[in-house]
């Protein structure tokens, strides 16, 4: 595995598909996923994600673009490249009669390995399948065979893995396993792209976001700089007694007056702490203008918030 | 990159292990149903009826009826291995695998074959058990009933492929294959038909393959082995460039 971490591993560029019927899933993307990173790609429904995996693991024909993947054109040298490509897919699709250890010994095979059957064993001790080993996948919880379909996409030690939807239907706890799977992962090194709703998951996990929708990229960012660049503070204050208008000591922060004078709203700062800290002054601005209060509620914005206000942003414009 | 011999195998054996899981309905079910043609047609009524080409008839109809289980298993089987996978969604690994149509034919048609000599061998041995017979060109024999078993596991893949639900899964083997197998003469020699009949039974592809098997066992057939031969070999180019084309314009596979 090559140890030059951020250079890019996948290059998408104006990918399109468009469906018998006319359903235009991707409408050019463009995409750059490095080497190392764990990836997320948040969207609603049929916004394109599984579409834009699917593409890119062979399962879906593309109508227009290029996709490369460690430097091979998908089209043409797909076979080099697919053989440093896992997926686990989104569905539970796997074959329910077949024990643990066969559907996974598969699968090794099936990407040209030799079968291992120390990596098998590591593999499913990783994902704590071993005591599983052969039983038959439809005795498995739900939870279990999303692990099974993880490790037969590992199996072939894949350097760039796609989770579609990795813990839906996952219980809580699980859910926090599998993201310390997934951060196993990437220490490893394996490059990560996942999708998934819930986006506290990418919140948790991801170095950088990709905002899609009616197939197309809304915004790729990392994280933090997102959530720098479009996070904000919102505080509400209640005031010991309503107020006709704002006071001049207040006109340099960004408030408003609400409910009838009586409570002080606050929106401004970024996602890094600076709205904390302007609350903080305006507080201060407050004491010293001898205006009383007698409850203060702050609220930092979540990925989530800034991804729903990107959206409705874009619903607006559309 | 070059043809995978391990992804082939992986495939090989995978379907091989499902065949030996679904035993019963892959082996024993066909050898019971021959066994039975064995002791109605071939011991009770082949008793009492008079040698066809000089082959007593119960000797006679085992050609027929090893290539009657021989078309539906190896077809059901083939068709079986990839619809199942399409409707359960777990064609998705093949698909994102580095495996071309190569692998994925000799994987599946691979052992689709096997199972077809296998059940031809059992067949045979169970033949053994209700009639005396002496297979004339053995090697012939094995050679024709492989390309037989490779054709048809290649149609069944192409079914498997065309098929979008289990009654169309079911339609070819079911209307087509056994009605044209039973009248392609399993029982009779197509010689013995009155005019225009034994015309028009030349106009069904399974009566030469029939005639084929059964020149390698008894050095007669209803048309010239080369006919026959030529024919199967055909068939199997037919069936390889549409499976060559299904895969590289990946109708029903990809999206």
């Amino acid at each position: 595995m090559s140890s030059d971490p951020g250079e890019p591993i996948l290059d998408i560029r104006d990918l399109r598909k468009t469906y018998r019927g006319g359903v235009t899933a991707l409408g050019g993307i463009d995409l750059t996923v490095r080497r190392g990173e764990i990836f997320a790609l948040l969207g609603p429904n049929g916004a394109g994600k599984t579409t834009l995996i699917g593409a890119v693991c062979g399962l879906v024909r593309p109508s227009a673009g290029t996709i490369t993947a460690f430097g091979h054109d998908l089209s043409r040298d797909w076979r080099r490249a697919r053989a440093r490509i896992g997926l686990v897919p989104q569905e539970l699709a796997t074959d329910m009669f077949e024990t643990v250890w066969r559907a996974v010994a598969y699968s090794q095979g099936l990407f040209g390995r030799a079968h291992d059957p120390a990596r098998l064993e590591e593999i499913l001790r990783s994902l704590s399948l071993w005591d599983k080993k052969d039983a038959q996948i439809r005795a498995l919880s739900g939870g279990m065979k999303r692990r099974v379909l993880i490790a037969k996409a590992l199996a072939h030690e894949p350097e760039l893995l796609f989770l579609d939807e990795p813990t839906a239907g996952v219980d809580v706890e699980l859910r926090k396993g599998m993201w310390e799977q997934i951060a196993a992962l990437k220490e490893r090194g394996v490059t990560i792209i996942l999708t998934t709703h819930y986006i506290e998951e990418a919140e948790e996990m991801a170095d950088r976001v990709g905002i899609i929708q009616r197939g197309r990229i809304l915004m790729v960012d990392e994280k933090r700089a997102m959530m720098e660049r479009l996070g904000t503070t919102e505080a509400v204050i209640d005031l010991a007694a309503p107020l006709a208008a704002l006071p001049d000591a207040l006109t340099p922060f960004p408030v408003e007056l609400a409910g009838d004078g009586t409570r002080l709203v606050y929106r401004g700062g970024n996602g890094e702490g600076k709205g904390r800290a302007e609350v903080a002054q305006l507080a201060q601005a407050l004491a010293r203008a001898g205006i009383g209060f007698t409850s203060l509620d702050i609220h930092d914005s979540s990925l989530e918030d800034i991804f729903v206000g990107l959206l409705g942003k874009q619903a607006e414009a559309a | 990159m070059s043809f995978s011999w391990r992804s082939a195998y992986a495939i090989y054996q995978r379907e091989m292990a499902r065949a030996f899981r679904t035993a019963f309905q892959s082996i024993l079910s066909p050898v019971l149903t021959t066994s039975l043609y064995f002791v109605v047609f071939g011991s009770v009524i082949g008793a009492r009826m008079e040698p066809v080409g000089g082959v007593p008839y119960g000797a006679f109809i085992i050609p027929g009826l090893l290539m009657l289980t021989l078309l539906g298993e190896t077809t059901s089987n083939a068709s079986f291995g990839i619809y199942m996978p399409r409707f359960t969604g777990t064609i998705y690994e093949l698909l994102s695998a580095p495996v071309g149509v190569a692998e994925t034919l000799a994987g599946f048609v691979g052992a689709a074959a096997t199972k077809g000599l296998i059940l031809a061998a059992i067949i045979l041995g169970t033949a053994r058990l209700f009639v005396a017979y002496e297979i004339a060109h053995p090697l012939m024999a094995a050679t024709y009933i492989m390309l037989v078993a490779a054709s048809f596991a290649l149609f069944g893949f192409i079914l498997g492929i065309w098929a979008d639900s289990f009654e169309k899964l079911g339609i070819i083997p079911m209307l087509i294959l056994t009605p044209l197998t039973f009248l392609g003469g399993t029982f009779y020699s197509i010689r013995d038909l009155p005019a225009p009949w034994d015309a028009i039974a030349l106009a069904n592809p399974i009566a030469f393959l029939v005639s084929g098997l059964r020149y390698s066992f008894y050095g007669v057939g209803d048309v010239p082995i080369a006919v026959s031969l030529g024919l199967t070999l055909g068939f199997l180019a037919v069936c390889v460039t549409i499976i060559a084309v299904i895969f590289r314009t990946g109708w029903r596979l990809r999206e």
